[in-house]
Protein backbone atom coordinates (compact mmCIF):
# COMPACT_ATOMS: atom_id res chain seq x y z
CA UNK A 1 0.00 0.00 0.00
CA UNK A 2 1.32 3.37 -1.04
CA UNK A 3 0.52 5.37 2.08
CA UNK A 4 0.98 8.94 1.45
CA UNK A 5 -1.13 8.15 -2.07
CA UNK A 6 -3.61 7.24 0.24
CA UNK A 7 -3.79 10.61 1.59
CA UNK A 8 -3.89 12.26 -1.87
CA UNK A 9 -6.46 10.19 -2.77
CA UNK A 10 -8.61 10.58 0.32
CA UNK A 11 -8.15 14.62 0.03
CA UNK A 12 -9.08 14.53 -3.65
CA UNK A 13 -12.07 12.60 -3.12
CA UNK A 14 -12.82 15.42 -0.70
CA UNK A 15 -12.36 18.16 -2.88
CA UNK A 16 -14.72 16.40 -5.73
CA UNK A 17 -17.37 15.62 -3.32
CA UNK A 18 -18.05 19.20 -1.84
CA UNK A 19 -16.96 21.23 -4.97
CA UNK A 20 -20.07 18.45 -7.00
CA UNK A 21 -22.10 18.94 -3.89
CA UNK A 22 -21.41 22.67 -4.21
CA UNK A 23 -20.95 22.74 -0.26
CA UNK A 24 -24.19 24.08 1.02
CA UNK A 25 -23.05 22.54 4.28
CA UNK A 26 -24.35 24.32 8.12
CA UNK A 27 -22.64 23.21 10.97
CA UNK A 28 -22.07 26.27 13.82
CA UNK A 29 -18.49 27.26 14.13
CA UNK A 30 -16.12 25.01 15.98
CA UNK A 31 -18.28 22.95 16.17
CA UNK A 32 -17.02 20.03 14.91
CA UNK A 33 -13.69 20.14 16.60
CA UNK A 34 -10.43 20.51 14.72
CA UNK A 35 -7.96 17.56 13.75
CA UNK A 36 -6.04 15.28 15.89
CA UNK A 37 -3.00 14.24 15.04
CA UNK A 38 -4.72 11.19 14.69
CA UNK A 39 -6.99 12.04 12.02
CA UNK A 40 -10.06 11.86 13.82
CA UNK A 41 -11.71 15.51 14.61
CA UNK A 42 -11.47 16.59 18.44
CA UNK A 43 -9.01 18.12 20.29
CA UNK A 44 -5.39 18.22 18.92
CA UNK A 45 -4.53 15.27 20.96
CA UNK A 46 -7.98 13.47 21.66
CA UNK A 47 -10.58 12.52 19.60
CA UNK A 48 -14.14 13.78 20.26
CA UNK A 49 -17.37 12.24 19.32
CA UNK A 50 -17.92 15.21 17.16
CA UNK A 51 -18.41 14.00 13.69
CA UNK A 52 -15.89 15.43 11.14
CA UNK A 53 -16.50 18.44 8.32
CA UNK A 54 -18.59 20.88 7.95
CA UNK A 55 -21.71 18.37 7.08
CA UNK A 56 -24.80 18.44 9.03
CA UNK A 57 -28.18 15.76 8.23
CA UNK A 58 -28.20 15.12 4.66
CA UNK A 59 -24.67 16.42 3.78
CA UNK A 60 -21.02 15.12 2.86
CA UNK A 61 -18.28 17.59 4.04
CA UNK A 62 -14.31 17.43 4.15
CA UNK A 63 -11.48 18.38 5.71
CA UNK A 64 -7.91 18.28 4.94
CA UNK A 65 -5.03 19.66 7.31
CA UNK A 66 -1.35 19.79 8.51
CA UNK A 67 0.04 20.23 11.92
CA UNK A 68 3.65 20.70 12.92
CA UNK A 69 4.95 20.25 17.04
CA UNK A 70 8.04 20.58 18.26
CA UNK A 71 9.90 19.22 21.07
CA UNK A 72 12.80 19.74 22.68
CA UNK A 73 14.54 17.05 20.86
CA UNK A 74 11.92 15.91 18.09
CA UNK A 75 9.52 17.45 15.51
CA UNK A 76 6.28 15.50 14.21
CA UNK A 77 4.43 16.41 10.65
CA UNK A 78 1.01 15.48 10.42
CA UNK A 79 -1.01 15.86 7.36
CA UNK A 80 -4.25 14.28 6.49
CA UNK A 81 -7.94 14.45 5.41
CA UNK A 82 -11.52 13.60 7.06
CA UNK A 83 -14.87 12.65 5.22
CA UNK A 84 -17.94 13.51 7.23
CA UNK A 85 -21.52 11.96 6.12
CA UNK A 86 -24.78 13.28 7.23
CA UNK A 87 -22.99 14.22 10.97
CA UNK A 88 -23.45 10.51 11.63
CA UNK A 89 -19.80 9.14 10.24
CA UNK A 90 -16.55 10.30 9.61
CA UNK A 91 -13.36 8.51 7.36
CA UNK A 92 -10.16 10.08 8.22
CA UNK A 93 -6.67 9.57 7.50
CA UNK A 94 -3.27 10.37 8.81
CA UNK A 95 0.10 10.67 7.53
CA UNK A 96 2.45 11.19 10.64
CA UNK A 97 6.32 12.12 10.39
CA UNK A 98 8.44 11.91 13.28
CA UNK A 99 11.79 13.64 13.10
CA UNK A 100 13.80 11.99 15.83
CA UNK A 101 16.88 13.93 15.47
CA UNK A 102 19.73 13.50 18.20
CA UNK A 103 17.93 10.17 18.79
CA UNK A 104 18.40 8.48 15.41
CA UNK A 105 22.08 9.16 15.44
CA UNK A 106 22.59 8.08 18.69
CA UNK A 107 21.08 4.79 17.57
CA UNK A 108 23.25 4.71 14.84
CA UNK A 109 20.54 5.58 12.47
CA UNK A 110 21.23 9.55 11.97
CA UNK A 111 18.50 11.37 9.96
CA UNK A 112 15.46 8.59 11.39
CA UNK A 113 12.47 9.42 10.60
CA UNK A 114 9.52 7.18 11.98
CA UNK A 115 6.06 7.52 9.64
CA UNK A 116 2.96 6.24 10.60
CA UNK A 117 -0.03 6.03 8.56
CA UNK A 118 -3.38 5.85 10.59
CA UNK A 119 -6.62 4.90 8.88
CA UNK A 120 -9.67 6.04 11.17
CA UNK A 121 -13.41 5.28 11.36
CA UNK A 122 -16.06 7.03 13.45
CA UNK A 123 -19.84 6.62 13.78
CA UNK A 124 -21.71 9.34 15.85
CA UNK A 125 -24.23 6.43 17.80
CA UNK A 126 -27.00 9.27 19.73
CA UNK A 127 -26.73 12.31 20.73
CA UNK A 128 -26.06 15.90 19.37
CA UNK A 129 -23.27 18.06 21.75
CA UNK A 130 -24.66 21.11 20.55
CA UNK A 131 -28.54 21.27 20.38
CA UNK A 132 -29.53 19.55 23.00
CA UNK A 133 -29.09 22.06 26.01
CA UNK A 134 -31.87 20.84 27.87
CA UNK A 135 -30.13 17.45 28.96
CA UNK A 136 -27.04 16.43 30.47
CA UNK A 137 -26.74 13.27 27.87
CA UNK A 138 -24.12 14.22 25.69
CA UNK A 139 -23.15 12.81 21.94
CA UNK A 140 -21.80 9.35 22.07
CA UNK A 141 -19.38 7.51 18.77
CA UNK A 142 -17.34 5.00 18.65
CA UNK A 143 -14.57 5.07 16.81
CA UNK A 144 -11.31 2.93 15.55
CA UNK A 145 -8.43 3.54 14.05
CA UNK A 146 -5.96 1.51 11.99
CA UNK A 147 -2.40 2.32 12.61
CA UNK A 148 1.01 0.94 10.46
CA UNK A 149 4.43 2.22 10.76
CA UNK A 150 6.68 1.62 8.01
CA UNK A 151 9.57 -0.15 7.59
CA UNK A 152 12.74 1.90 8.97
CA UNK A 153 16.23 1.13 10.46
CA UNK A 154 14.56 1.13 13.38
CA UNK A 155 12.60 -2.28 12.55
CA UNK A 156 15.64 -4.46 14.41
CA UNK A 157 15.32 -2.58 17.45
CA UNK A 158 11.31 -2.79 17.41
CA UNK A 159 12.06 -6.79 16.67
CA UNK A 160 14.04 -6.79 19.55
CA UNK A 161 11.77 -5.45 21.76
CA UNK A 162 9.15 -7.42 20.40
CA UNK A 163 6.79 -4.69 19.81
CA UNK A 164 4.51 -5.14 16.13
CA UNK A 165 5.40 -2.63 13.70
CA UNK A 166 1.08 -2.25 13.21
CA UNK A 167 -2.19 -2.20 15.53
CA UNK A 168 -5.90 -0.79 15.77
CA UNK A 169 -6.99 1.50 18.43
CA UNK A 170 -10.86 0.92 19.31
CA UNK A 171 -12.75 4.09 21.10
CA UNK A 172 -15.76 5.37 22.63
CA UNK A 173 -15.98 9.31 23.44
CA UNK A 174 -18.85 11.00 24.81
CA UNK A 175 -19.15 15.03 24.18
CA UNK A 176 -21.08 17.53 25.66
CA UNK A 177 -21.40 21.42 24.69
CA UNK A 178 -22.96 23.30 28.44
CA UNK A 179 -24.23 25.94 26.04
CA UNK A 180 -25.19 28.60 28.60
CA UNK A 181 -21.83 28.56 29.89
CA UNK A 182 -19.69 27.86 26.99
CA UNK A 183 -17.94 24.48 28.18
CA UNK A 184 -17.11 22.00 26.34
CA UNK A 185 -16.36 18.65 28.06
CA UNK A 186 -15.10 15.33 25.98
CA UNK A 187 -14.07 12.07 27.67
CA UNK A 188 -12.44 9.31 25.67
CA UNK A 189 -11.71 5.52 26.01
CA UNK A 190 -9.13 4.28 24.05
CA UNK A 191 -8.28 0.34 23.80
CA UNK A 192 -4.72 0.35 22.91
CA UNK A 193 -1.45 -1.91 22.58
CA UNK A 194 0.47 1.70 21.23
CA UNK A 195 3.76 2.42 22.01
CA UNK A 196 3.73 6.67 22.19
CA UNK A 197 0.38 6.15 20.43
CA UNK A 198 1.92 3.67 17.56
CA UNK A 199 5.31 5.80 16.68
CA UNK A 200 7.29 3.24 18.49
CA UNK A 201 5.54 0.45 17.72
CA UNK A 202 2.60 -1.66 19.43
CA UNK A 203 3.42 -3.60 22.63
CA UNK A 204 6.53 -5.51 23.92
CA UNK A 205 7.55 -8.78 24.70
CA UNK A 206 10.80 -8.49 25.98
CA UNK A 207 11.17 -8.06 29.94
CA UNK A 208 7.61 -9.34 30.45
CA UNK A 209 4.18 -9.74 28.46
CA UNK A 210 3.30 -5.73 27.44
CA UNK A 211 1.26 -7.40 24.12
CA UNK A 212 -2.43 -6.86 25.50
CA UNK A 213 -5.04 -3.65 24.68
CA UNK A 214 -5.28 -1.77 27.49
CA UNK A 215 -8.01 0.84 28.67
CA UNK A 216 -6.46 4.33 28.83
CA UNK A 217 -8.48 7.31 29.22
CA UNK A 218 -8.39 11.33 27.76
CA UNK A 219 -10.12 14.24 28.92
CA UNK A 220 -10.65 17.35 26.92
CA UNK A 221 -12.02 20.56 28.22
CA UNK A 222 -13.00 23.68 26.12
CA UNK A 223 -14.29 27.67 26.77
CA UNK A 224 -15.69 29.25 24.44
CA UNK A 225 -14.22 32.76 24.64
CA UNK A 226 -16.46 34.12 21.45
CA UNK A 227 -18.16 32.88 18.75
CA UNK A 228 -14.74 31.78 17.01
CA UNK A 229 -12.31 31.25 19.43
CA UNK A 230 -11.88 28.14 22.51
CA UNK A 231 -9.51 27.73 24.90
CA UNK A 232 -8.98 24.44 26.43
CA UNK A 233 -6.62 21.29 27.59
CA UNK A 234 -6.79 17.95 26.72
CA UNK A 235 -5.13 15.04 29.46
CA UNK A 236 -4.59 11.82 27.08
CA UNK A 237 -2.79 8.79 29.33
CA UNK A 238 -0.28 6.76 28.16
CA UNK A 239 0.64 3.46 29.28
CA UNK A 240 4.31 3.22 29.93
CA UNK A 241 4.56 0.04 28.03
CA UNK A 242 8.17 -0.23 26.53
CA UNK A 243 10.16 0.62 30.54
CA UNK A 244 10.71 -3.63 31.03
CA UNK A 245 11.57 -3.94 27.36
CA UNK A 246 14.01 -1.55 27.82
CA UNK A 247 15.23 -2.71 30.80
CA UNK A 248 15.66 -5.97 29.62
CA UNK A 249 17.95 -4.73 27.14
CA UNK A 250 19.99 -3.13 29.41
CA UNK A 251 18.76 0.46 29.09
CA UNK A 252 17.65 1.07 32.53
CA UNK A 253 14.58 3.41 32.48
CA UNK A 254 15.78 4.41 29.15
CA UNK A 255 12.39 3.80 27.32
CA UNK A 256 10.04 4.48 29.82
CA UNK A 257 6.83 6.63 28.62
CA UNK A 258 4.69 9.55 30.48
CA UNK A 259 1.21 10.60 29.75
CA UNK A 260 0.10 13.61 27.06
CA UNK A 261 -1.52 17.03 27.66
CA UNK A 262 -1.61 20.28 26.42
CA UNK A 263 -3.43 23.24 26.49
CA UNK A 264 -5.10 25.32 23.25
CA UNK A 265 -6.21 28.10 21.59
CA UNK A 266 -8.14 27.75 18.19
CA UNK A 267 -9.28 30.14 16.08
CA UNK A 268 -12.17 29.73 13.25
CA UNK A 269 -12.17 33.34 11.61
CA UNK A 270 -14.72 31.64 9.33
CA UNK A 271 -16.37 28.27 8.43
CA UNK A 272 -14.10 26.90 6.49
CA UNK A 273 -10.70 27.43 8.24
CA UNK A 274 -9.53 27.09 11.65
CA UNK A 275 -5.71 27.68 13.47
CA UNK A 276 -4.98 25.79 16.43
CA UNK A 277 -1.79 26.40 18.53
CA UNK A 278 -0.84 24.50 22.00
CA UNK A 279 1.89 24.15 23.84
CA UNK A 280 2.38 20.42 24.65
CA UNK A 281 3.67 18.42 27.55
CA UNK A 282 4.48 14.69 26.20
CA UNK A 283 6.30 13.56 29.05
CA UNK A 284 10.08 11.85 28.48
CA UNK A 285 10.10 9.77 24.98
CA UNK A 286 13.40 7.22 24.56
CA UNK A 287 14.97 9.24 27.71
CA UNK A 288 18.04 7.04 27.10
CA UNK A 289 18.82 9.10 24.14
CA UNK A 290 17.22 12.59 25.22
CA UNK A 291 19.18 12.69 28.82
CA UNK A 292 15.41 12.01 30.20
CA UNK A 293 14.15 15.52 29.45
CA UNK A 294 10.30 15.98 29.19
CA UNK A 295 9.66 16.90 26.17
CA UNK A 296 7.57 20.00 25.76
CA UNK A 297 6.93 22.13 22.83
CA UNK A 298 4.64 23.87 20.71
CA UNK A 299 1.73 22.10 18.20
CA UNK A 300 0.52 24.40 15.28
CA UNK A 301 -2.15 23.20 13.53
CA UNK A 302 -4.48 24.78 10.24
CA UNK A 303 -7.68 23.14 9.04
CA UNK A 304 -9.75 24.14 5.85
CA UNK A 305 -12.86 22.23 5.68
CA UNK A 306 -16.13 22.33 3.59
CA UNK B 1 -5.34 2.81 36.29
CA UNK B 2 -8.69 2.47 38.35
CA UNK B 3 -7.89 5.50 40.13
CA UNK B 4 -7.09 8.12 36.95
CA UNK B 5 -10.26 6.57 35.51
CA UNK B 6 -12.36 7.20 39.05
CA UNK B 7 -10.85 10.64 39.36
CA UNK B 8 -11.63 11.19 35.46
CA UNK B 9 -15.31 10.25 36.39
CA UNK B 10 -15.40 12.23 39.42
CA UNK B 11 -14.37 15.52 37.69
CA UNK B 12 -16.60 15.41 34.80
CA UNK B 13 -19.50 14.36 37.56
CA UNK B 14 -18.41 17.71 39.51
CA UNK B 15 -18.78 19.69 36.14
CA UNK B 16 -21.86 18.47 35.41
CA UNK B 17 -23.58 18.84 38.64
CA UNK B 18 -21.83 22.70 39.06
CA UNK B 19 -23.47 23.75 35.45
CA UNK B 20 -26.99 22.12 36.50
CA UNK B 21 -27.23 23.73 39.51
CA UNK B 22 -26.05 27.11 37.60
CA UNK B 23 -28.52 26.92 34.46
CA UNK B 24 -31.53 26.13 37.66
CA UNK B 25 -30.42 29.52 39.38
CA UNK B 26 -30.22 31.41 36.12
CA UNK B 27 -33.85 30.14 35.21
CA UNK B 28 -35.17 31.92 38.01
CA UNK B 29 -35.07 35.28 37.88
CA UNK B 30 -34.78 38.13 34.85
CA UNK B 31 -31.41 38.96 34.63
CA UNK B 32 -31.31 37.52 30.94
CA UNK B 33 -34.34 39.68 30.17
CA UNK B 34 -32.90 42.80 31.23
CA UNK B 35 -29.34 42.12 29.62
CA UNK B 36 -31.31 42.05 26.55
CA UNK B 37 -33.23 45.48 27.05
CA UNK B 38 -36.49 44.26 28.22
CA UNK B 39 -38.89 45.10 25.71
CA UNK B 40 -38.02 47.87 23.62
CA UNK B 41 -34.36 45.31 23.60
CA UNK B 42 -35.87 43.07 21.90
CA UNK B 43 -38.26 44.61 19.43
CA UNK B 44 -35.03 46.32 18.27
CA UNK B 45 -33.20 42.81 18.36
CA UNK B 46 -36.52 41.50 16.04
CA UNK B 47 -36.75 44.33 13.74
CA UNK B 48 -33.17 43.31 12.95
CA UNK B 49 -33.34 39.71 12.93
CA UNK B 50 -36.24 39.56 10.61
CA UNK B 51 -34.32 41.35 8.02
CA UNK B 52 -31.42 39.74 8.46
CA UNK B 53 -33.34 36.45 7.99
CA UNK B 54 -35.14 37.69 4.69
CA UNK B 55 -31.93 39.33 3.76
CA UNK B 56 -29.99 35.89 3.93
CA UNK B 57 -30.37 33.50 0.78
CA UNK B 58 -30.77 30.52 3.46
CA UNK B 59 -33.31 31.40 5.71
CA UNK B 60 -34.89 33.85 3.10
CA UNK B 61 -37.13 31.47 1.19
CA UNK B 62 -38.50 30.39 4.47
CA UNK B 63 -39.52 34.01 5.67
CA UNK B 64 -40.74 35.82 2.68
CA UNK B 65 -43.92 34.78 2.32
CA UNK B 66 -44.58 34.73 6.16
CA UNK B 67 -46.58 37.64 7.75
CA UNK B 68 -43.37 39.33 8.80
CA UNK B 69 -44.82 41.38 11.60
CA UNK B 70 -46.77 38.38 12.67
CA UNK B 71 -43.63 36.61 13.13
CA UNK B 72 -41.91 39.52 14.48
CA UNK B 73 -44.27 39.98 17.79
CA UNK B 74 -44.68 36.33 18.61
CA UNK B 75 -40.47 36.22 18.62
CA UNK B 76 -40.16 39.00 20.90
CA UNK B 77 -43.39 37.93 23.31
CA UNK B 78 -41.69 34.33 22.89
CA UNK B 79 -37.55 35.60 23.93
CA UNK B 80 -39.53 37.54 26.37
CA UNK B 81 -41.28 34.51 28.04
CA UNK B 82 -37.85 32.63 27.36
CA UNK B 83 -35.68 34.98 29.58
CA UNK B 84 -37.69 35.61 32.52
CA UNK B 85 -39.84 38.90 31.58
CA UNK B 86 -43.07 39.44 32.34
CA UNK B 87 -44.72 38.03 29.36
CA UNK B 88 -46.69 34.69 28.58
CA UNK B 89 -46.11 33.60 24.98
CA UNK B 90 -49.44 32.41 23.29
CA UNK B 91 -48.53 31.43 20.22
CA UNK B 92 -48.68 28.41 18.21
CA UNK B 93 -46.12 25.88 19.19
CA UNK B 94 -43.37 25.23 17.76
CA UNK B 95 -44.18 22.02 15.93
CA UNK B 96 -47.67 23.06 14.66
CA UNK B 97 -46.15 26.40 13.16
CA UNK B 98 -43.51 24.67 11.44
CA UNK B 99 -45.57 21.21 10.23
CA UNK B 100 -45.69 22.46 6.70
CA UNK B 101 -42.51 23.98 5.90
CA UNK B 102 -39.52 21.72 4.71
CA UNK B 103 -36.49 22.88 7.31
CA UNK B 104 -33.32 21.05 7.34
CA UNK B 105 -30.82 21.12 10.13
CA UNK B 106 -28.65 23.05 8.26
CA UNK B 107 -30.98 25.73 8.29
CA UNK B 108 -31.89 25.38 11.34
CA UNK B 109 -27.98 26.19 12.04
CA UNK B 110 -28.23 28.84 9.53
CA UNK B 111 -30.70 30.54 11.77
CA UNK B 112 -28.79 30.60 14.92
CA UNK B 113 -26.09 32.18 13.11
CA UNK B 114 -28.49 35.13 11.94
CA UNK B 115 -29.03 35.46 15.73
CA UNK B 116 -25.83 35.46 16.63
CA UNK B 117 -25.35 38.30 14.04
CA UNK B 118 -28.39 40.09 15.44
CA UNK B 119 -27.28 39.75 18.81
CA UNK B 120 -23.74 41.32 17.96
CA UNK B 121 -25.18 44.07 15.87
CA UNK B 122 -27.55 44.65 19.62
CA UNK B 123 -23.74 44.50 21.71
CA UNK B 124 -25.60 41.25 23.66
CA UNK B 125 -22.15 39.80 25.57
CA UNK B 126 -21.79 36.59 24.13
CA UNK B 127 -22.26 34.54 27.37
CA UNK B 128 -25.75 36.17 27.58
CA UNK B 129 -25.91 35.17 23.72
CA UNK B 130 -25.42 31.57 24.71
CA UNK B 131 -27.67 31.58 27.79
CA UNK B 132 -30.45 32.49 25.09
CA UNK B 133 -29.15 30.16 23.04
CA UNK B 134 -29.19 27.45 25.27
CA UNK B 135 -33.52 28.26 25.78
CA UNK B 136 -33.75 27.79 22.15
CA UNK B 137 -31.66 24.99 20.89
CA UNK B 138 -34.59 22.14 22.69
CA UNK B 139 -36.99 23.69 19.77
CA UNK B 140 -34.95 22.02 17.09
CA UNK B 141 -36.76 19.10 17.59
CA UNK B 142 -39.78 20.22 16.56
CA UNK B 143 -38.89 22.95 13.69
CA UNK B 144 -36.59 20.47 11.99
CA UNK B 145 -38.81 18.39 9.97
CA UNK B 146 -36.54 17.33 7.21
CA UNK B 147 -34.44 13.93 8.34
Amino acid sequence: MNLPFQTLLLAASAAWLVTSAQADTGKLLLTSGVSTIEGAAGGGLSPWAVIGSNATQGEVGGSAYATHAGTQDYGLLVYGATLGFHDRFELSIAQQDLNTRGTGTALGLPGLHLKQTIVGAKVRVLGDAVLNSDTLMPQVAVGVQFKQLGSTGLDATLDALGAKRGGTDVYLSATKLLLSQGLLLNGTVRATKANQNGLLGFGATLGGNESSYRLQPEVSVAYLLSKNIAVGAEYRFMRNRLENAGRAAGLGNGLRAGDWKDVFIAWAPNKNFSLTLAYVDLGVIVPATTGGRKQTGYYLSAQASF
Amino acid sequence: MKKTIFSFVLTAAGLLASSVSMAQSASQDDRLYRAFGEKTGLVSLMDDFIARLLADPRTGRHFQPANQQHVKEQLVEQFCALSGGPCVYKGADMKSSHAELDITKSDFHALVEVLQLSMDARGIAFGRQNQMLALLAPMHRDIITLP
